[in-house]
């Protein structure tokens, strides 16, 4: 169940900091080769974990505001957000495994 | 336990895609578990010159793009993730990732090269907050800011070389009086009126201020004096080590942590066990070569899962 979903400077704070669920963000770029390894991993992530978190995608070069706010110096960054405030961070791209330690790290 | 397989392939650079596109289409059907990290080297790279068919260059996450594509067509199957265990010994190997374990007669190992961090304080704390390996991920958020680069081999010239696209100035920090990169590499940067370079100087610490990098503390080697030199951002690249933690005590390694295989096959110490590309190779250490080397091994894999039916 679930996919991911992207949002923009515009929706951050409807669909991340006001989340009910606790919500992983893709910070991304086109241009990053590990970043485009991740996401497949996310999609299968979001459809096994779904119901319990929301997985979202920024992409840093069309969103340069929320970047800049979360000081995002790396791509891919993976943000961990729960009740609107940031958990924990991992930079680059990691196995899956981690990335579920991560989301539970918020549950 | 699942069925076992013919062939399971560890890793994904070209040795990896290129042994999965060989055993695919010779119809084995091989398992590639790729890592989580998938793709290899090249995924952190820009335009590849030198991969001979492509007279224009054409980019890393492309070509491997390509070749697993290629391995898919012939019906290579693809796990993301890393291998966390391995059992080599005997007739039927395992490969364990997390709780999951999967079982083949034979395995190629082609796990790579795995960057090498300073090891100096700071680094580790400030790693993806200035501290970075990858400059084609990175270099973005640079622009208009002072940055160094250490190293003194083509990747570092590559990235320094790459980063004046967005940095003011890039400095790059080598330990030695001159570069170990190819000729082509070096002259390109020092060409290059953005870049600078400290000779015989190390980095003994990343200075950071609030969670961010601000500097570097140098020592040059000859004096010992030392300094502190202001920069935003610092890229590592004084080289790799090969990924084989997975395989000590499995399968027979050099002193330098490197699989020996009986070359020219990629045959090691234990039968049924082939390994390929960087993780052998610490001579060559090119794309092509890389593919090379897993090419023939999953030929010499192949001839080694017949002779086990005959």
């Amino acid at each position: 169940m679930g996919t991911t979903k992207a949002v923009t400077d515009a929706t951050f704070t409807d669909e991340v900091l006001m989340s009910p669920t606790p919500v992983l963000v893709d910070f991304w770029a086109e241009w990053c080769g590990p970043c485009l390894r991740v996401a497949p991993v996310l999609e299968e992530i979001a459809r096994e974990m779904g119901d319990k978190v929301k997985i979202v995608k920024l992409d840093i070069d069309a969103n340069p505001n929320v970047a800049r706010d979360y000081r995002i110096m790396s791509v891919p960054t993976l943000t961990i957000f729960k009740g609107g405030t940031p958990v924990q961070s991992v930079a680059g791209a990691r196995p899956k495994s981690d990335l579920v330690k991560l989301i539970e790290s918020a549950l | 336990m699942s069925e076992v397989r013919n062939l399971i392939i560890l890793g994904s650079g070209p040795a990896g895609y290129t042994a999965a596109v060989y055993a695919a289409r010779a119809n084995l059907k091989p398992l590639v578990i790729e890592g989580a990290q998938s793709g290899g080297a090249l995924m952190t790279t820009t335009e590849v010159e030198n991969f001979p068919g492509f007279p224009d260059g054409v980019m890393g996450p492309e070509l491997m793009d390509n070749m697993r594509k290629q391995a898919e067509h012939f019906g290579a199957e693809f796990i993301t993730d890393d291998g966390t265990r391995v059992d080599l010994s005997g007739d039927v190997k395992t490969v364990y990732v997390g709780e999951t374990a999967y079982q083949a007669h034979a395995v190629i190992l082609a796990t790579g090269s795995a960057w090498r961090p300073l090891g100096v304080p700071g680094e580790q704390e400030l790693l993806g907050h200035g501290v970075s390996s990858c400059a084609t991920c990175d270099g973005f958020f640079f622009r208009g800011q002072d940055i160094v680069v250490v190293g003194g081999g083509d990747s570092a010239m590559e990235e320094a070389t790459f980063l004046t696209r967005f940095a003011s100035s890039v400095t790059i920090i080598h330990r030695r009086d001159e570069f170990r990169a190819s000729k082509i590499m070096a002259e390109r940067a020092l060409a290059n009126e953005k870049i600078k370079v400290l000779w015989n100087t190390v980095v003994s610490e990343v200075v950071g201020v609030d969670g961010k990098v601000t500097g570097v503390r140098l020592r040059d080697v000859n004096t010992n004096d030392e300094r502190v030199m202001d920069a935003t951002g610092v890229f590592v690249a004084i080289g790799h080590d090969p990924r084989s933690e997975l395989f000590v005590d499995q399968v027979e390694l050099d002193e330098s942590g490197y699989v020996k295989v009986a070359a020219p096959s990629t045959r090691t110490n234990i039968p049924g066990v082939f390994a390929a590309g960087d993780l052998v190779d610490h001579t060559y250490r090119q794309a092509i070569t890389a593919a090379g080397t897993g090419c023939s091994a999953a030929l010499d894999a192949e001839r080694y899962i017949a002779g086990l039916a005959a």
